[in-house]
C-alpha cells in the first residue's frame, strides 16, 4: 500500500471487518447496524469518483498478488474450511487406448487398401475413424499438429514430448514407410471428412493441382518455424474441421471448415491437396513405401475408367511414346532448371533473412516489445492496455524485454533463411521433374499423390472380371 | 506379379531399400525417442497462473468451447469470508443481499451462504461460471485474491495450442505436469 494515501487505507480499514480487536469486540457486543452495513460507511467518504480512482489507484499496485487483507477467521461454529475442487481430466489410460487405435486403424486400413482392395472396407473404416478420432477424441492430438510439438520439442530442451504425441507422429509415418499414404485414406479424420463428402468432383488442370501443392510446402515450413520459435501453433488455429468435431468454434474456424467442405464437394479433400504439412511429409515419404496401391491386379487394358474414378487427380498417364527429337528449347529449358537447384534456395535464404524482423512480428513476445517501445504514441486499444498492465505488473523492465525480443528476431532471421532455403529447393525440384521426362508405361496411381482411397479398383474391368471369375469359377 | 517373383532372392536394390529404410526409421525413432525422454516428461496441460493473470476476461470468449474450459476457482484457504465481499458485490450495493442487482456475477455462479457472524461462505457453481473473472478482479483489487481463474481439465478439451493462451494478453498460460495440473495459490505464495 503506497504511504500517503489515506482515503484508501481508511476504506480498507472499513470494509476490513476481520481484525482481530474488532471481531473481539464483535463476539461481545451485537453489531451495530453500522457494522452490519459497512458500505454505508465508506459512501460517506466515497463518491464514486473517488472509488474508481481507488481502484484504478489499486488496480495498479496490488493485483493478483495473495495478500491476505484479511487473515481467515477461527470460526466458532465448528465450520471447518472446505477444500478447493479441482476436477480431474481423463485417466491417462487413455492414451494407451488412443495410440492402439491408432495402430490398429493403420494395420487395417494396409489390409484393406492393399490385400483385401476393398473400397467398402476402406469407406467403413474412414468413418469409424472420423467417429473416434474426429467427434469422440475431439480431433487432438492428431498426426498433423504433431508436427508442431516435434518441431517444438527440437528447438526447446526444456519441453518433453509427451510419448504419445510422439507416437501420433512416428506411426502413420511408419504406416506410410511400409504400405503407402494409408493413413490418409482411412485413419486421419480430416482425411475421412473431406473424403466422405466428395460428390461431383471436378479434374483440376495438372499446373493448378502442382502450383497449389506447393502452398502446402509453405505451410510446413511456416508451422515448423513458428512452433521452433515457440511463437504459435498456426495448424492448429487455423485446423478448419476441429470445429465440426467438438461441435464449438469460432466463427473463422466454421467458416473456414464449411468454405473447404462445400469445395470439398467439387475437388475432393482440397486441404490435403493444398494445405496439409503432413500429407507434404508423407507426400515425400510415400514414393520410397515397400509395397502401395496397383491399380490393376493384372494388365492395364488402357480403359481410362480409373483416371475417372480418382476425385484426387493421382493417376499418371502412360507417356505417349516420343515423337519429335529434343529441340533446342527442351535443352535450355533443362539446364535453366538445373540452375535453379542451387540459384533458387540462395534467392529466397536472402529474402528470408531480410524478411525475418517483419515475420517475428507474428511472435507474442515481439509485438510486446514493440508495444512498450511505442506505449504512449499510436492509438491505444483495449488489448494493448491490458498488455502493457500485464508488462508493467510482471515487474520487468523494458531493457530485459527489448532483449529477449531482439533475440527472437535474429532467431526469426535465421529460420526464415532455412524456410527460403527450403521453399527454393521445392520449387527447382519440382520445375526440375517437370523437365525431365518419366517413363510411366501404364496407367499408374502416382506414389506421392495418391491416398489409396481404393476408388481405382471399383472402376477397374480387370479386376471386376477377375473377382467375378473368383466368386463362379468357371467350368472347366 | 507373382510371375516375377519367382526368385526367392532378394535383390541387391531391394535389400539396400530396406536398409535405407531401417536405418531412417531408427534415426527418427532415436530423436524421437531422446525427445520424449527428457527431465520434464510425461503429458502436459494448459494452464493459467494466477499470479500473472490479470483478468482481462478474454478467458471468457477465446475458449473453443461455450462456456468456456476456464471458471472460477476458489482458494479456500485465503479467503476472509467477508460480509462485504468485493467478489461478489457491484461497487456501492444496494444492500449486502443476494439480490441479483447487487451481485458482479453476470451468471450468479458465485454463491453466497452465512457461515456464522459476521462470516459468509463463497462457492462457485461451475455450470454456471463463464469464466469473466470480473469476481477475481473484484476479490484481487479489495480482498484477499483468493477467487483466481483456473481451467477445468475435466472440461478441458486440451487443444495442442490453447487458443486463450494465443490471446492472453499477459501470457499467463503456461504447459503444466498432468500430474499437477492447478496452480492454486497458497499463503506460502504472496507473488
Amino acid at each position: 500500500m503506497p504511504i500517503g494515501n489515506p482515503p484508501s487505507q481508511f476504506a480498507l480499514g472499513t470494509t476490513r471487518r476481520l481484525a482481530p480487536s474488532q471481531r473481539d469486540a464483535a463476539s461481545i457486543a451485537p453489531p451495530t447496524p453500522m457494522d452490519r452495513n459497512p458500505w454505508a460507511n465508506v459512501r460517506c467518504y466515497l463518491s464514486n469518483r473517488w472509488l474508481s480512482a481507488l481502484l484504478c489507484l489499486l488496480s495498479l499496485t496490488t493485483t493478483a498478488l495473495a495478500e491476505e487483507r484479511f487473515p481467515p477467521p477461527d470460526f466458532r461454529s465448528g465450520y471447518t474450511i472446505p477444500s478447493t475442487q479441482l476436477p480431474l481430466a481423463r485417466a491417462a489410460l487413455w492414451q494407451y487406448i488412443d495410440v492402439a487405435a491408432l495402430a490398429i486403424a493403420l494395420g487395417l486400413a494396409a489390409w484393406l487398401v492393399l490385400k483385401k482392395r476393398s473400397r467398402r472396407g476402406v469407406f467403413i473404416l474412414l468413418i469409424a475413424s472420423l467417429i473416434y478420432f474426429g467427434f469422440y477424441r475431439k480431433g487432438c492430438v492428431c498426426a498433423i499438429g504433431s508436427i508442431q510439438n516435434v518441431s517444438y520439442a527440437l528447438f526447446n530442451p526444456g519441453y518433453a514430448l509427451p510419448w504419445a504425441v510422439a507416437a501420433f507422429f512416428l506411426l502413420p509415418l511408419v504406416a506410410t514407410l511400409f504400405f503407402g499414404r494409408v493413413f490418409c485414406s482411412g485413419v486421419c479424420p480430416l482425411g475421412a471428412i473431406q473424403d466422405a463428402v466428395v460428390w461431383k468432383p471436378i479434374q483440376l488442370p495438372s499446373w493448378l493441382d502442382a502450383g497449389l501443392g506447393l502452398l502446402a510446402y509453405a505451410y510446413l515450413g511456416l508451422a515448423v518455424l513458428f512452433a521452433a520459435t515457440g511463437s504459435d501453433f498456426v495448424i492448429c488455429q487455423y485446423d478448419p474441421f476441429v470445429a465440426f468435431f467438438r461441435l464449438s468454434g469460432t466463427a473463422q474456424m466454421l467458416f473456414l471448415g464449411t468454405v473447404l467442405l462445400v469445395a470439398g464437394l467439387f475437388v475432393g479433400r482440397i486441404y490435403c491437396r493444398i494445405f496439409c504439412p503432413y500429407g507434404v511429409l508423407l507426400r515425400l515419404i510415400a514414393p520410397f513405401a515397400k509395397w502401395r496401391v496397383t491399380i490393376t491386379p493384372d494388365k492395364c487394358i488402357d480403359c481410362r475408367l480409373c483416371e475417372q474414378a480418382c476425385p484426387f487427380g493421382a493417376i499418371r498417364q502412360p507417356t505417349p511414346p516420343r515423337v519429335a527429337p529434343l529441340c533446342r528449347r527442351d535443352r535450355i529449358r533443362f539446364v535453366l532448371c538445373v540452375v535453379l537447384v542451387p540459384a533458387l534456395p540462395l534467392l529466397l535464404a536472402f529474402l528470408g533473412y531480410r524478411a525475418g524482423p517483419s515475420v517475428a512480428q507474428v511472435d507474442p513476445i515481439v509485438t510486446l516489445a514493440r508495444i512498450v517501445h511505442s506505449a504512449g504514441h499510436g492509438p491505444v486499444t483495449r488489448t494493448v492496455h491490458d498488455q502493457l498492465e500485464a508488462f508493467r505488473q510482471s515487474g520487468r523492465t523494458p531493457e530485459e524485454l527489448y532483449q529477449q525480443a531482439a533475440a527472437l528476431q535474429q532467431r526469426f532471421a535465421t529460420g526464415t533463411a532455412w524456410l527460403g532455403v527450403w521453399m527454393g529447393l521445392v520449387i527447382a525440384l519440382k520445375l526440375l521433374t517437370h523437365t525431365v521426362r518419366r517413363r510411366t508405361p501404364q496407367y499408374i496411381a502416382d506414389a506421392g499423390t495418391c491416398v489409396s482411397c481404393a476408388r481405382c479398383y471399383k472402376l477397374c474391368p480387370v479386376e471386376q472380371q477377375q473377382r467375378q471369375l473368383e466368386a463362379n469359377p468357371a467350368p472347366v | 506379379m507373382a510371375a516375377d517373383n519367382v526368385d526367392k532372392n532378394i535383390s541387391r536394390r531391394d535389400m539396400l531399400a530396406n536398409a535405407v529404410r531401417g536405418a531412417g526409421l531408427l534415426a527418427l525413432g532415436g530423436v524421437l525417442g531422446a525427445m520424449v525422454n527428457r527431465p520434464a516428461r510425461g503429458e502436459t496441460f494448459w494452464q493459467i497462473d494466477p499470479f500473472k493473470c490479470i483478468q482481462c476476461g478474454k478467458c471468457a470468449t477465446n475458449c473453443v468451447l461455450n462456456p468456456s474450459a476456464v471458471k472460477c476457482t476458489h482458494a479456500y484457504s485465503l479467503c476472509g469470508y467477508c460480509d462485504l465481499c468485493t467478489g461478489f458485490f457491484q461497487a456501492q450495493p444496494n444492500g449486502l443481499n443476494t439480490g441479483a442487482e447487487n451481485q458482479l456475477c453476470p451468471t450468479a455462479a458465485l454463491k453466497r451462504r452465512y457461515v456464522e457472524d459476521p462470516y459468509y461462505e463463497y462457492t462457485i457453481d461451475a455450470d454456471l461460471c463463464i469464466g469473466c473473472a470480473k469476481c477475481v478482479k473484484g476479490c484481487s483489487t479489495f480482498g484477499n485474491g483468493s477467487l483466481q481463474l483456473q481451467i477445468d481439465q475435466e472440461r478441458c478439451v486440451h487443444c495442442n495450442w490453447c487458443s486463450i493462451a494465443a490471446a492472453c494478453p499477459s501470457q499467463a498460460f503456461s504447459r503444466v505436469p498432468a500430474g499437477q495440473p492447478y496452480i492454486i495459490k497458497t499463503k506460502t505464495r504472496t507473488g
